[in-house]
């Protein structure tokens, strides 16, 4: 390494006295602007260490003037929109659930806020389309007009808030169907599974007069003698179409031998009371839900005026 | 190598200060041209968004109105929704073959007189010589040390521009919203924070750009230049001096003495007294003129003056020129404003705009949009039939409420409901009531006998049940699919 300096012709400025090969390197110093751009950075990262957490410690690290901190800008957006969501969320407590329908503003919100809540507590069982994950398994689908206990926005708000046959809660609804494999015969049992099949139309054929007496003796007291069902004791409708444990023979001769008893959570006490309102509307919004909403009352009228304003 | 015994070399500057442009003031045909074409753009730009077009109670009755807030975009008796948003692009592409057409046939006359530049800056120019006075007082103002007399002077022509510069800004932002009602708010402190930020803005653009900037927009900060005079040929009209005819220059008194040797410019400045780019266009074409021809003007004047014939600058074409230099007669001005390029540039610019014309007409004013809902597919019904749902969106683009019916065709023993409504009470069809100039969204439910193909085609469509008037035609929806379980 050389280490003469030279002044460069073409340009004036200093070499830094290195040669390789003929070639040097002119000294030329930063530019101005770039060095107090380096100065302000620096500057800027000492105030930053002072003003922010930035030293890791063993525990933690310092914890800056300021006192910032990411958990504590958390909950302090979490406050700032608690408190923009509360007069709505008020409202939404004060307002009857059947009259909810009538403010365009308070029904979006129970809607999307249903909704939000059924994705957190309900799709386990019931299905993130809320169609009860798969036919036959025994998780009602809650898009369908078949309702064991009624579809009905209070009726909705019910069975959401107290669950169905829960264990320790003496308000849930509750029914209990006998296991008949141990009161009647393997005969019976497949007579009166045809009997289901063939009210249901699922196939057609005669049915004896003994096995007429036999649906009355045993299951009309809670399936109705023309086996339609009743809501009082979320007695199934065997006449329809939908079956929630499946409605193919070998399925239904199962459920009447075993019986079969699905169990949901009562959500009161664990979800407050705004969150099941609106989970109760979303619900019902689905397709399924039966008539009550304050709306439908007043569009009745006009009938064939569906149409809404914007 | 390095000379270890060379001087420090002086560092070249690749940057000039700008000198100043005092243009002087001209008259004659060119120069009556100008002001006429100022008026018109002004007078459009200032005016336009005050004049009322009635579109009915539903929709505001501003003729030109750019209306972000709801996403509409007025013009006379079109109105313009944002998935139409390609007449706009068809718009800026005919102005692009309009600057080509202007550009082959007459140079860079938009430069010239009707950039918003050139135009302001014009103007603002007129403001320094009603204040200051013309050229020559210019310069000596300029050159004064600062007193009362030159702090006035300067201080009342900043006032004006800023008064014209904040008229600028304010103008603008009436495009976008009711012109009346905004300046209401703007005076009375209620309009958007925006607005007073745009004619800030625009204020001070106007100012910096018109007062000082000028000529400097023209040839460092505008990239218009480039492109125009690459876009002009040997065929376009462009200001030209006519140095054979004008060379030698000389003195009047000079030429009188030795007339053979003398041509017809006596050097007298005059065309670079006037131009605003404070260019020599003696020296040949050049990038900063903009083809005002205001020397052209300044040059006839003298030209009558001296009893010579006019012309000695001129708008030539540079084919001309050479036919000119040799001694034969220039092409006559509608031949060369007629040529192939022109014409061509004027059918694709012309079939543009017909196009336009025509899907304007075209269009519908009624649109559907049907979105199946895919969790879950379909709902089984009580009943054996299955149900699907649909979310429809219907816009009505007319100014003015809709009744028309939603039909379901080519699904069997379809029932269609809304969401709202109850099963049973609807069949295959149901009347809506759309708003005015809007969009509807609803949930739809349609139920068809569970015993189909899993898969089914069907259409969703729209049908006007009031007058149709025109352009009403009816929205269908494409192939709308209906599933059903596996069986
Ligand atoms: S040279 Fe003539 S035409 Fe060109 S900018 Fe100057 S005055 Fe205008
Ligand atoms: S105005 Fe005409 S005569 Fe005077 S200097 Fe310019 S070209 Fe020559």
């Amino acid at each position: 390494m050389a280490d003469k300096k030279y002044i460069d012709e073409a340009t004036g400025t200093e070499t830094v006295g290195h040669e390789w090969d003929g070639i040097q390197e002119l000294d030329t110093p930063m530019p101005r602007w770039w060095l107090w751009s380096l100065y302000a950075t620096i500057i800027w990262g000492v105030i930053y260490v002072i003003l922010y957490p930035a030293w890791p410690m063993v525990n933690s690290a310092t914890k800056g003037v300021l006192g910032w901190s990411s958990r504590g800008e958390l909950h302090a957006e979490m406050a700032a929109v608690e408190k923009e969501r509360a007069p709505i969320l008020a409202a939404l407590a004060s307002t009857p659930l059947e009259e909810i329908a009538k403010d365009e503003r308070l029904m979006q919100t129970a809607i999307q806020g249903g909704s939000a809540a059924f994705k957190v507590h309900c799709v386990q069982c019931h299905g993130s389309g809320a169609d009860g994950v798969r036919m036959g398994s025994g998780y009602p689908n809650l898009n369908d007009d078949d309702w064991l206990w009624g579809g009905d926005l209070a009726s909705l708000e019910y069975s959401i808030k107290h669950g169905i046959r829960n264990p320790d809660h003496a308000e849930t609804r509750q029914s209990q169907m006998p296991a008949f494999g141990e009161i009647l015969s393997g005969t019976e049992i497949n007579n009166l599974t045809a009997y289901i099949r063939t009210i249901s139309g699922q196939q057609k054929g005669e049915i004896s007069n003994a096995t007429k007496i036999l649906f009355a003796n045993n299951c009309a007291s809670c399936h109705g003698k023309d086996g339609k069902g009743g809501r009082e004791f979320g007695a199934p409708n065997l006449t329809d179409k939908i079956w929630l444990y499946g409605g193919d023979a070998a399925a239904i001769r199962t459920t009447i031998e075993k019986s079969r008893q699905g169990v949901m959570p009562r959500w009161g006490g664990r979800l407050d009371d705004v969150t099941i309102k609106m989970l109760t509307l979303y619900v019902h919004s689905l397709g399924g839900g039966e008539a009550n909403l304050a709306k439908i009352v007043d569009e009745d009228k006009g009938k064939a005026e569906a149409g809404r304003a914007k | 190598m390095a000379n270890p015994a060379s001087p420090p070399v002086q560092e070249t500057q690749l940057y000039a200060a700008r000198t100043g442009v005092y243009p002087k003031a001209v008259d004659g045909f060119f120069r009556r041209f100008k002001w006429a074409v100022m008026a018109v753009t002004l007078a459009i730009y200032y005016i336009t968004p005050w004049i009322r077009w009635d579109r009915g109670p539903y929709a505001p009755n501003q003729a030109v109105l750019v209306d972000l807030a709801n996403r509409r975009f007025y013009m006379f008796q079109i109105e313009i929704w944002p998935h139409e948003f390609y007449y706009v692009a068809g718009l800026l592409i005919m102005a692009g073959i309009g600057l080509f057409l202007v550009t082959s046939a007459v140079g860079r006359a938009w430069c010239g007189y009707a950039c918003p530049q050139t135009v302001w800056t014009d103007l603002f120019q007129h403001v320094e010589r009603f204040v200051e006075g013309d050229r020559n007082a210019q310069i000596k103002l300029a050159n004064a040390p600062w007193g009362i007399k030159k702090a006035a002077k300067r201080l009342s022509k900043w006032v004006i521009w800023l008064f014209i510069a904040f008229w600028t800004g304010g103008a603008w932002i009436m495009y976008f919203a009711d012109a009346p009602t905004l300046t209401r708010d703007f005076w009375a402190g209620d309009a958007a924070f925006v607005a007073y930020g745009t004619v800030g803005v625009l204020t001070a653009i106007t100012f910096i750009f018109g007062g000082f900037l000028r000529e400097q927009v023209c040839i460092y900060m505008c990239p218009w230049p480039r492109i125009q005079t690459a876009m002009l040929d040997e065929k376009s009209l462009i200001v030209t001096y006519k140095d054979w005819r004008g060379e030698q220059r000389g003195s009047v008194k000079k030429a009188e003495k030795n007339p053979d040797a003398f041509g017809d410019c006596i050097d007298c400045n005059q065309c670079v007294a006037v131009c605003p780019t404070g260019i020599d266009i003696r020296e040949g074409p050049q990038i900063g003129c903009i083809t005002c021809a205001l020397c052209i003007d300044a040059c006839d004047n003298v030209m009558a003056q001296i009893g010579r014939p006019r012309g000695l600058i001129d708008y030539c074409t540079f084919d001309d020129a050479e036919v000119e230099k040799s001694g034969g007669q220039a092409k006559p001005i509608l031949k060369t404003l007629l040529r192939p390029r022109t014409l061509i540039y004027f059918a694709i610019w012309g079939s543009i705009g017909l196009a336009m014309l025509f899907t304007l007409g075209q269009r519908t004013r009624l649109d559907l949009a049907v979105q199946h809902d895919r969790n879950p597919l379909y709902v089984q019904l009580s009943d054996g039939y299955v149900r699907n749902n649909y979310t429809v969106k219907l816009r009505n683009m007319e100014t003015r409420p809709r009744q028309v019916e939603l039909y379901i065709s080519g699904l069997s023993q379809a029932q269609i409901w809304p969401s709202e409504g109850k099963r049973g009470d609807y069949a295959d069809r149901l009347n809506l009531t759309l708003p005015a100039n809007g969009v509807t969204k609803l949930r739809l439910f349609i139920a068809a006998p569970g015993d189909g193909a899993k898969q089914e085609n069907f259409n969703i469509g729209t049908r006007p049940l009031d007058d149709d008037r025109g352009g009403a035609r009816r929205g269908d929806s494409d192939d709308v699919i209906f599933e059903r379980p596996v069986n």
